[in-house]
């Protein structure tokens, strides 16, 4: 098995032309696309393939030392231009194959119209452990 | 016997093991150790005295704990000896573990954490559950509170208001896990109230128990979020509403108004009607000017401009959210809510999608997404 980390991002990816932000669907085109999610994290669950998974909130900040002594510098919350991860599931799959089928089937997610949004979604593979043997 | 009524007993036990000479941080460490072996241990094997048999394994678990600490020799010494049970003692040593586990020096998340082991009962594993951190984690957790309060003393009168804010703490951000911490939280406070004379305690347990009749209309089978006027009241618990509001009655009748008994009187008013659309607002609004009075807090002047538009209209609340912090938890929703009683869907729907852009969960930000979409759903698509 091999684990493999999957991201979701609030920007940072290129959008599709025909893009509808999330207020502007109908309430049961909302309901669907949340459904489907449940049922995605439910299923992995059932085949044994989940591990993990969070949202978070959508707001970010870039930080880093300023030095002994001072402050922190960061570029204050709401840096427009930047990346934005969303949330992040953990899946413990067979082969890649397998992962790039999930991460395939979870961005086909219902949108407006019942449209699959065919959202990007970031697939990076765990480091593993060295193994025990070596020869 | 079931696990809570083992549970129930740990606080006397910690408090026998301290009459006999152990510390706070020893006692409870040796309790703790007990109540693992007795999880293991009792569904095979259940012993007549429950609370004896946590004492006898408690106390040779402190004993073996003192023994293997050389340097403590002189304190092995003293305590070698199984005293004979004193006379009654004068103070309750529950209540003092109370204070001991609110104190201030501690933080509150680790107040709460130190309170469901030694008062709750609960093992670091069933609390780490709780709060979604390894076991290990909530293991350092609360090693560091027991240390931060190792100086106390045992038998020092505390405040019984840090002891609420702690008990509110653990109904209100209770997550999930195989523990309920809101009812657990309901039975803490019970048993204090059992314990101390003061109003607002009755207060907090009355709350608590207003809102937990709730519960079961609050969510639905796939976790999203009802609101207040669309939740089924047939659903709310008649029993849990009878008790929270004769509670509240006879703390109000002592004429000592706190802010829970102020918030609790709120939730007996909604509780009190039939249907949404009966609601006294008025009323509501009253007592939101005496929990404004009494805390001063900006989450309390939210809270009531929305009972203002509900009592008034849409204009008058948005009248009285006016000079509010924009950057207030939750005041976008507000403000959402209140543009579209007053008419103005489009604000709204603006609102609704900011709200729900930083709404602190996911289903509150799926509900305020549904908000925004109801009013401007389909619009470009």
């Amino acid at each position: 098995m091999a684990k493999y980390l999957l991201l979701k991002h609030y920007r940072g990816a290129p959008t599709e032309p025909d893009f509808v932000p999330m207020d502007r669907w109908t309430p049961d085109e909302v309901d669907a696309h949340i459904q489907y999610m449940r049922d995605f994290a439910a299923k992995l669950e059932s085949t044994g393939e989940y591990v993990d998974g969070q949202a978070l909130a959508e707001e970010g900040t870039w930080v880093r030392s300023g030095g002994e002594g001072r402050p922190p510098v960061t570029d204050g919350p709401f840096a427009e231009t930047k990346d934005l991860i969303a949330g992040w599931m953990v899946i413990d799959v067979d082969s890649y194959e397998r992962a790039l089928a999930l991460a395939g089937e979870l961005s086909a997610a219902p949108g407006a119209g019942g449209r699959p949004i065919r959202e990007w979604l970031e697939l990076r593979p765990f480091m593993s452990p060295p193994p025990t043997v070596t020869e | 016997m079931d696990e809570s009524r083992l549970r129930a007993v740990v606080p006397s036990v910690i408090g026998i093991l301290g009459r006999r000479g152990a510390d706070f941080a020893a006692a409870e460490d040796a309790v703790q150790e007990a109540l693992v072996e007795a999880l293991r241990s009792w569904p095979d094997d259940p012993p007549r005295d429950p609370q004896g048999w946590l004492v006898t394994v408690a106390w040779r678990k402190f004993l073996d704990a003192t023994r293997a600490e050389t340097s403590r020799r002189r304190r092995e010494e003293r305590v070698e000896e199984e005293p004979a049970p004193g006379p009654a003692p004068e103070v309750d040593d529950t209540l003092q573990l109370y204070f001991l586990c609110a104190h201030p020096s501690l933080s509150p998340t680790s107040a709460v954490a130190l309170t469901l082991r030694a008062l709750g009962g609960l093992t670091t594993r069933q609390i780490a559950a709780a709060y979604l951190v390894p076991e290990a984690t909530m293991a350092q957790r609360i090693s560091r509170a027991k240390r931060t309060v190792a100086g106390v003393r045992f038998d020092a009168p505390g405040d019984v208001g840090t002891v609420l804010r702690v008990l509110y703490l653990m109904f209100n951000e209770g997550y999930s896990g195989d523990v309920d911490l809101a009812a657990e939280a309901i039975r803490l406070t019970r048993e204090l109230v059992s314990r101390v004379d003061a109003e607002e305690a009755a207060g907090l347990l009355a709350l608590m128990l207003l809102h937990h009749a709730r519960r079961p209309a609050r969510t639905r089978s796939d976790g999203s979020l009802v609101p207040l006027a669309e939740q089924d009241r047939a659903r709310w618990d008649p029993r849990l509403i009878t008790e929270g509001v004769e509670i509240l009655q006879a703390a109000l009748a002592r004429d000592r108004l706190g802010e829970f008994q102020a918030q609790a009187a709120i939730a007996a008013l909604h509780a009190d009607a039939r249907s949404a659309a009966e609601t006294d607002w008025v009323q509501i609004v009253e007592w939101y000017d005496e929990l404004v009075r009494l805390t001063g807090s900006p989450v309390a002047r939210l809270n009531r401009a929305v009972a203002v538009g509900e009592a008034d209209g849409g204009r008058a609340g948005l009248a009285a959210l006016a000079g509010l912090d924009p950057a207030l938890p939750r005041h976008a929703a507000v403000a959402a809510y209140l543009h579209e009683k007053d008419g103005d869907r489009v604000t709204a729907a603006r609102l609704y999608a900011e709200a729900a852009r930083a709404a602190p969960n996911l289903p509150e930000r799926d509900h305020l997404t549904r908000q925004a979409a109801r009013l401007h759903g389909g619009q470009l698509t």
